[in-house]
């Protein structure tokens, strides 16, 4: 029973973590249906741009948790600049274009992003300063869990009300909506809609790149492909969900989190990357639209 | 002509020129002898292949301090090449290296795959190929001009039985390998051999992958089992993180590990949690062989950082390899002319290269940064193996085994 | 009887050049050579259903990979049998091997070609993207089988394989792979495939059979993906899983697009130039994935249509006759 609960605990964290990156997915297909393929990459940026702001601030020096966020928010802010880019400069050309192209370019920016780390940062694994003291707390059953678990719970947690406020109670999360649903109408409602993709690829990069930072936290290992599987595990995660749903990147995410991390327990280590596209295949052949997603004929 | 066939015309140039460019590789105006060497310096595994290029590099800063740089009166020149981490490009670069440089030898590689992918290509081309590290029996067994540096992981899973059963007095151990990696594979599979044929058990055997950077689910079942401690035959870049997160789930046994486990950033990556942690391995940084300490000052002066196993044993490859150049040139200095690259493809290359093998498998006794190497029969090294222990953060030396 | 005839001097003239080449070509280039066939052949297959049939499908590797495990499995265990059988019996070696070596590489072809048929058939409930993606995790999931299969060596790579492919091979291979989607391209199933890939609906109610016609572009592509697979494991003698990852499929996928999708000739180009470039770019190591994939970009914004487009290199206009109607 303990390990059970153990593994869920593991289970949940690395589900937030997951829920954190599927939102952006979620965002960016229910807006422009392009499967962002560098929003994995993205995350692993995150990583990095904390890593070396953590360096420069010593935060591992005299851990404080100003410090923590400091990274953490100077990670977001440049990845968020990081999103704008992207969109501005490869998917924007490529809006009008077959959607195979558009997923094309999106392979090459990742490309492009995971060369350009190796190149820029070097191949060989980096080590995530201790910005938190670690501490484990003991909870019933013996089952522990770590304050960094609880940071992560913490902030994914913060920065989802904080999203769902922005989508549901903002003029600018509302004009998001009004794009999603049907981008012509709201064009012609006055919402500039490159103003809106911009500004949902930016929100989009910004959690990924605090999940990149949170995770770092746990597992200090970082390097230039350390995106890849936990993109593609990610959007999986937003289309079990329902793709195009915010809270169904949610709970995706942390079905997706718990079902690998008890696979990995409970059936075997090596079928961990198998498990998300299994699930995945699953899924799109029970109920394509996700667990909370509604079908939407296809008009002709 | 429309602007459509013109861009079909300089594309079809382009190509044409590409093609010519890959031509253009060998040919080079002086006589020199041309060594190959090709590891991964892209792709996964790229610490490898830096590694291995550092220790040739070693190596040929010495060749250059004590001789100018040449051997029989022949300038030395070093190819390096990148195989991206994939076996097939190993393979290719291999290819190239022999038919383009026309090298005389090849040093490499690091990871097993990829030796076993280079290794036929070698043997029937007639080129000696020495690999610093790779593991896997099967490498050497592809023919007699392939050899190694280090010794087999049936001799290092020994060694790590021996020490935990004899040494440490364990009776019960889990064992939590990298399935991924045939090196640990092979290395879990030899331990366990050992162990239980020491009266040991294995409580249990898990599993993870290289690259993954959770263990946790794992390290829940082992602690289940109550082991005495836990075997990680794997590589550094996980087993850093395992013990920390062995740590943080309570789990308070030491860890034992194989040769995967050396490199500079081992402790950086582990903290405090590898305090009282033990691993096997070729050489111990602060053993006082005065050859070695001087080869580590020399190497950090050239780069500013200190060596890993592979780097030694790529600079002990690459030296025996010029012992071998040399001992030729003392004994048969026309048959050494045939090194040269201006007689590549000749008859007189074909009988140098199979003196120069003649000579490399002849190594007894060599007092390289290892340890001392003598190859065997199979063209193994049979050389005795050290403990490391990992004590407040540094590692120290505990205890060595021969075979 | 003429194509009998054009058949037969075809094969001579593969036996000849496959005598000639490595007399003129050092092993290196040889292999380049090889490389560059087995490339065209997997890009030209990928074609048949990205191309022709606009289907997404980026997990081509893994077709290839089943293609290359089962041929190579076949020979090391079953092959190497038959082909001392027919020695003993009298036959000269190199026409035994070729014996085993097309029984091989066709069961590898068979193999993924069944493969080709399950992953077909979700594509009848999906589209676009999700398509994608779950050819994507098909892939993947291969690739983790196979690090978990004992027997075929898992993790650790399956070396001794024969070493039966030359250059006869490949280049039969990239012939046959050519005339089946020249055949298929200007028959009555190309312009069905075709419809498909300009407006499936519009084509589902014209009354072409869109479930049928999608499953057998997945069924024919991945059967010459298994073939190329089987060839890459005669030629390396040694497989590894790592040689079947995703960036392999989107290598493929890259040769594809680059030559235009729907253009043979375009993809045979695109193959062959893709093969040489990291060879000729050998000396800018570092830059050389981060060349690829700004050239995958700048290709997709400024002409996604590729080298060809959709056209193709008509032989035809090259000896004065009239091209052939569009």
């Amino acid at each position: 029973m303990t390990e059970f609960l153990q593994q869920l605990v593991n289970g949940i964290t690395w589900g937030s973590v997951y829920a954190l990156i599927a939102l952006g997915y979620t965002m960016v297909y229910g807006i422009l249906r392009l499967i962002n393929f560098a929003h994995g990459d993205v995350y692993m940026l995150g990583a990095f741009f904390g890593y070396f702001t953590a360096r420069f601030i010593g935060a591992a020096n005299n851990p404080n948790p100003m410090k923590a966020i400091i990274v953490l928010l100077s990670a977001m802010i440049a990845c968020g600049l990081v999103g704008i880019v992207i969109e501005r400069f490869a998917y924007k050309p490529v809006r009008r274009s077959s959607r195979l192209s558009a997923l094309i370019t999106a392979i090459g920016v990742s490309l492009l992003l995971e060369n350009g780390g190796i190149l820029l940062f070097g191949a060989d694994p980096k080590f995530f300063p201790q910005i938190i003291r670690a501490r484990e707390f003991n909870l019933i059953h013996g089952v522990t869990i770590s304050n960094q678990q609880l940071i992560i719970l913490a902030v994914s947690l913060i920065l989802m009300f904080a999203l769902r406020f922005i989508v549901l109670h903002t003029r600018t999360g509302k004009a998001m909506q009004a794009v999603s649903y049907n981008p012509t109408a709201a064009a012609l409602m006055g919402i500039s809609v490159d103003r809106i993709i911009t500004f949902t690829f930016m929100l989009g990069s910004m959690l990924a790149a605090a999940a990149g930072v949170l995770v770092a936290l746990q597992n200090p290992k970082i390097e230039p492909l350390m995106g890849i599987m936990p993109g593609l595990k990610a959007f999986v995660a937003a289309v079990l969900g329902g793709i195009g749903n915010i809270p169904g990147a949610v709970v995706g995410g942390l079905v997706m989190g718990i079902a690998e991390v008890l696979v990995v327990g409970y059936i075997s280590p090596t079928y961990r990357d198998a498990i998300a596209f299994v699930l995945l295949i699953v899924i799109l052949l029970v109920r394509p639209a996700g667990i909370l997603g509604r079908n939407v004929a296809e008009k002709v | 002509m429309t602007s459509r066939t013109g861009l079909r015309i300089a594309l079809a140039a382009a190509l044409l020129l590409a093609v010519l460019a890959a031509g253009c590789g060998g040919g080079g105006s002086q006589d020199e002898l041309v060594v190959g060497e090709f590891g991964s310096l892209t792709g996964n595994e790229a610490t490898f292949g830096t590694s291995t290029k550092d220790g040739v590099g070693a190596a040929m800063a010495d060749l250059q301090a004590s001789a100018g740089g040449k051997i029989g009166g022949l300038p030395v020149r070093v190819v390096v090449e990148d195989d991206q981490s994939k076996p097939e490009e190993a393979a290719t670069v291999v290819q190239k290296l022999i038919n383009q440089d026309r090298v005389i030898s090849v040093i490499g590689e690091v990871a097993s795959s990829r030796s076993l992918a280079a290794a036929p290509i070698c043997q029937s081309a007639s080129v000696p190929m020495i690999s610093p590290s790779s593991t896997n029996p099967r490498v050497t067994q592809v023919g007699d001009y392939i050899f190694r540096m280090c010794f087999l992981d049936q001799f290092q899973g020994t060694v790590m039985a021996r020490f935990a059963a004899q040494t440490l007095k364990l009776k019960k151990v889990a064992v939590l390998k990298d399935s991924k990696s045939d090196y640990s594979v092979g290395l879990a599979q030899f331990f366990t051999e050992a162990f239980t044929g020491l009266g040991g058990s294995i409580v249990t055997e898990q599993a993870y992958q290289s690259g993954d950077n959770d263990f946790r689910a794992q390290l829940t079942a082992i602690k289940g089992k109550k082991p005495d401690a836990i075997i990680v035959p794997g590589y550094y870049t996980e087993v850093g993180l395992i013990a920390r997160q062995a740590r943080e789930l309570g789990l308070k046994q030491p860890l034992i590990g194989g040769d995967g486990w050396e490199s500079e950033k081992l402790i950086e990556i582990g903290g405090d949690a590898l305090n009282g942690c033990y691993y096997a391995n070729h050489w111990a940084l602060d053993a006082p062989d005065p050859k070695l300490q001087a080869f580590l000052k020399a190497y950090r002066d050239q780069f500013k950082g200190d060596p890993d196993a592979i780097g030694g044993l790529a600079y002990d490859a690459a030296n025996v390899l010029f012992g071998a150049l040399e001992k030729l040139y003392a004994q048969d200095p026309q048959a050494f002319k045939g090194l040269s690259s201006s007689r590549a493809g000749s008859a007189a290359r074909t009988d140098a290269e199979k003196k120069l093998r003649d000579l490399i498998a002849a190594t007894t006794n060599y007092g390289g940064v290892t340890g001392t190497i003598t190859l065997d029969q199979n063209r193994n090294a049979s050389k005795p193996a050290v403990v490391i222990e990992i004590k407040d953060g540094k590692k120290i030396f505990n205890s060595s085994f021969n075979p | 009887m003429k194509r009998l005839i054009v058949a037969a001097v075809t094969l001579g003239a593969l036996a000849g050049l496959d005598l000639l080449l490595p007399r003129f070509l050092n092993p290196y280039f040889m292999r380049i050579l090889m490389l560059c066939g087995i490339s065209i052949v997997l890009a030209v297959s990928l074609n048949l259903i990205n191309g022709f049939t606009g289907q997404f499908s980026i997990g081509h590797a893994g077709f290839m990979a089943i293609g290359a495990y089962s041929s190579a499995m076949f020979s090391m265990h079953i092959g190497v049998g038959w082909v001392s059988a027919l020695e003993a019996l009298g036959a000269p070696q190199g026409l035994a091997q070729a014996a085993a070596l097309v029984v091989a590489l066709l069961l590898g072809g068979l193999a993924a070609a069944v493969a080709g048929y399950f992953v077909g058939l979700p594509s009848l409930r999906l589209r676009g993207d999700y398509l994608a993606i779950v050819t994507l995790g098909f892939g993947e999931i291969i690739r983790v089988i196979i690090t978990n299969v004992d027997a075929v060596g898992a993790a650790r790579g399956l070396p001794g394989i024969p070493q039966w492919a030359n250059f006869f091979w490949v280049a039969a291979a990239v012939i046959a792979v050519v005339g089946v989607s020249l055949r298929i391209a200007n028959s009555s199933h190309g312009r069905a495939l075709f419809a498909i890939r300009d407006d499936e609906v519009a084509a589902e109610a014209l009354g072409v059979d869109t479930t049928r016609y999608k499953v057998l572009a997945f069924v024919i592509g991945s059967f010459f993906a298994g073939i190329a697979g089987g060839l890459f494991a005669h030629y390396n003698a040694y497989l590894h899983p790592n040689s079947f990852t995703f960036l392999k499929s989107i290598e493929i996928i890259a040769m594809v697009v680059l030559g235009g999708l729907g253009s043979i000739s375009g993809s045979i180009l695109a193959a062959v130039f893709l093969t040489v470039l990291p060879e000729a770019l050998r000396s800018a190591q570092e830059l050389r994935m981060v060349i690829y994939s700004l050239m995958i970009i700048v290709l997709m914004i400024t002409r996604p249509g590729g080298l060809m487009g959709s056209r193709e290199i008509d032989v035809r206009r090259w000896f004065g006759r009239r091209a052939r109607p569009a």
